[in-house]
């Protein structure tokens, strides 16, 4: 009857310490592997959703322009007008959101202009330049170039 | 009696070791996972980038605006994205001048002395988020990793700052963030790309010499652009998948 279990209480004894040692390292892996990890590849699946959690601080042009239709028909058909709005007001989601709450300043109307328009020979050539010491003097730009349409016709 | 001492201490000391990093593991599980984005499915986009250099005016509208996004750190000066200038004698291509002076950040300095022969222009650069990428590769910790939309993205929770990947990246995108002594890098702003948003740098450039495009998205621009344009990679020779195509590389650029 007890034929086959006689002279073999080792192997009993080596297979329970067999699945301890299984049932631990399960358990300590379990404990230690963050959730989500190798659900895409051999990373953290959460990482992603932090990555896409981070706060907005542009809104986009066409947040802008929704509100700001005045702005966008003084921009219709001036070289300026495929410029990102806040390329020169600088990241006003928050303004966005709470227009009245927050109210952006006013770009200063020659430091904007001189970083985009001073003569510099890396530039293409096409671009238009001016040096700007020759061109004007160190009043704002905005004297005689409406900001959002700046050909002087 | 000695020796069993020393023993024991040694015992207790592991299992402190192990039940305090087991704790830390267990409080990053237990944070949860901020909820995923609506209407987004990964498996739909796979992001690259044109810069188009003949276009490009160094105003470092992107750096900045980078910064504003991202909070890059600026004190000392890190830069997610940057823009070198090249002046490059036309028949040495292997000699090129090249600055970048604080990035672009502030714009750059007029040169009032121009050396009519020497050819002169831009060159924006950011992580150019290569689909075989080398930093991916020799991350010991799967702390950066290719996203399933193709995004070079790091988990801030896990990267050791072990600085494996700023070395394997041939390109220079990475950094260590002075604040957390953790990896950092440009992540193609994916907390807006994934709002269907462009990101801040393509957002702010003026002339459009940056533009975000899925590649997975047949009337994406980005396939116009790359059909009618003769375009190139940086240093493709390493053969990293990169996916910022370049219009108008000149090839002193490195
Ligand atoms: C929800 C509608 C709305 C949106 C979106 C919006 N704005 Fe406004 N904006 C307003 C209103 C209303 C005012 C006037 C606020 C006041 O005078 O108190 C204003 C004022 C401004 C001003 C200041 C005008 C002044 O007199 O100095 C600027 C500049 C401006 N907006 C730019 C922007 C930009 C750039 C964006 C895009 C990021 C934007 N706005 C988005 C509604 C909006
Ligand atoms: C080339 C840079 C530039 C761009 C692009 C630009 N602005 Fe302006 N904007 C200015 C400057 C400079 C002023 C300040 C003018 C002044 O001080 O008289 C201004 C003023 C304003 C004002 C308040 C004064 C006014 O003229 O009514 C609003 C509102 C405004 N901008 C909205 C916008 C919106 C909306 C867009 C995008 C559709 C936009 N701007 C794009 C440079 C720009
Ligand atoms: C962010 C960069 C940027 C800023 C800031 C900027 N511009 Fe421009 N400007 C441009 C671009 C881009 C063009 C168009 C180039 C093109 O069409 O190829 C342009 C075109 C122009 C032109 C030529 C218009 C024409 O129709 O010939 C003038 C003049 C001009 N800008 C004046 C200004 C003035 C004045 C300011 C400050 C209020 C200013 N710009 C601020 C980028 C900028
Ligand atoms: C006293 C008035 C005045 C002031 C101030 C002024 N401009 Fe002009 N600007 C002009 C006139 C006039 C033209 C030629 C008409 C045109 O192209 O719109 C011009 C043309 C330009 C052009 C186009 C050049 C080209 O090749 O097409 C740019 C760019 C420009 N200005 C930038 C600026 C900048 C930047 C400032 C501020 C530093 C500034 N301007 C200040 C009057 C002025």
């Amino acid at each position: 009857m007890s034929g086959w279990l006689k002279d073999k209480g080792h192997l009993a004894r080596m297979a329970g310490l067999f699945a301890f040692g299984i049932t631990a390292f399960l358990v300590f892996r379990w404990l230690m592997v963050p959730a989500g990890f190798g659900l895409y590849g051999h990373y953290r699946a959460g990482a992603l959703d932090d990555a896409g959690a981070r706060p907005l601080h542009y809104a986009g042009r066409a947040a802008c322009e929704g509100c700001h239709t005045d702005i966008v028909e003084a921009r219709q058909g001036s070289r300026h007008a495929r410029i990102g709005c806040e390329a020169c007001h600088g990241p006003l989601i928050k303004h966005a959101q709470a227009p009245t709450e927050v109210k952006p300043t006013r770009p200063d109307g020659r430091v904007l202009c001189v970083r985009c328009h001073e003569t510099n020979p890396w530039k293409p050539k096409g671009f238009p330049q001016v040096k700007v010491a020759d061109h004007s003097d160190s009043g704002p730009c905005t004297a005689c170039h409406k900001p959002h349409a700046p050909k002087i016709s | 009696m000695n020796p069993d001492r020393r023993a024991f201490l040694q015992k207790t000391g592991k299992l402190l070791v192990l039940s305090a990093s087991a704790s830390v593991a267990w409080e990053a599980i237990v944070a949860g996972r901020p909820e995923t984005a609506e209407n987004y499915k990964m498996s739909d986009h796979w992001w690259g980038m044109v810069i188009d250099i003949d276009v490009c005016i160094g105003c470092g509208s992107c750096v900045r605006a980078c910064k504003e996004e991202n909070d890059v750190p600026r004190e000392p000066l890190f830069f997610r994205t940057w823009v070198e200038r090249y002046q490059v004698t036309p028949d040495d291509l292997e000699h090129p001048t090249v600055d970048s002076p604080n990035g672009g950040y502030d714009g750059f300095p007029v040169k009032d002395k121009v050396d009519e022969k020497v050819k002169h222009f831009y060159v924006p650069k950011l992580c150019n988020h290569c689909h075989q990428s080398p930093c991916v590769q020799v991350c010991p910790v799967g702390a950066t990793f290719v996203s399933p939309d193709g995004v070079v993205l790091v988990d801030k929770t896990y990267c050791l700052g072990c600085r494996y990947c700023v070395q394997a990246c041939p390109y220079g995108c990475r950094f260590i963030d002075p604040r957390t002594e953790t990896v950092d890098k440009c992540t193609l702003c994916y907390h807006r790309i994934t709002k269907g948003l462009t990101t801040a740098c393509c957002e702010t450039c003026p002339t459009g010499a940056r533009q975000l495009g899925d590649l997975k998205n047949p009337k994406d621009p980005i396939h116009e652009f790359l059909r009618e344009h003769h375009v190139l990679v940086l240093k493709p020779q390493m053969a990293t998948g990169a996916k910022v195509y370049y219009n108008g590389l000149d090839g002193s650029v490195r």
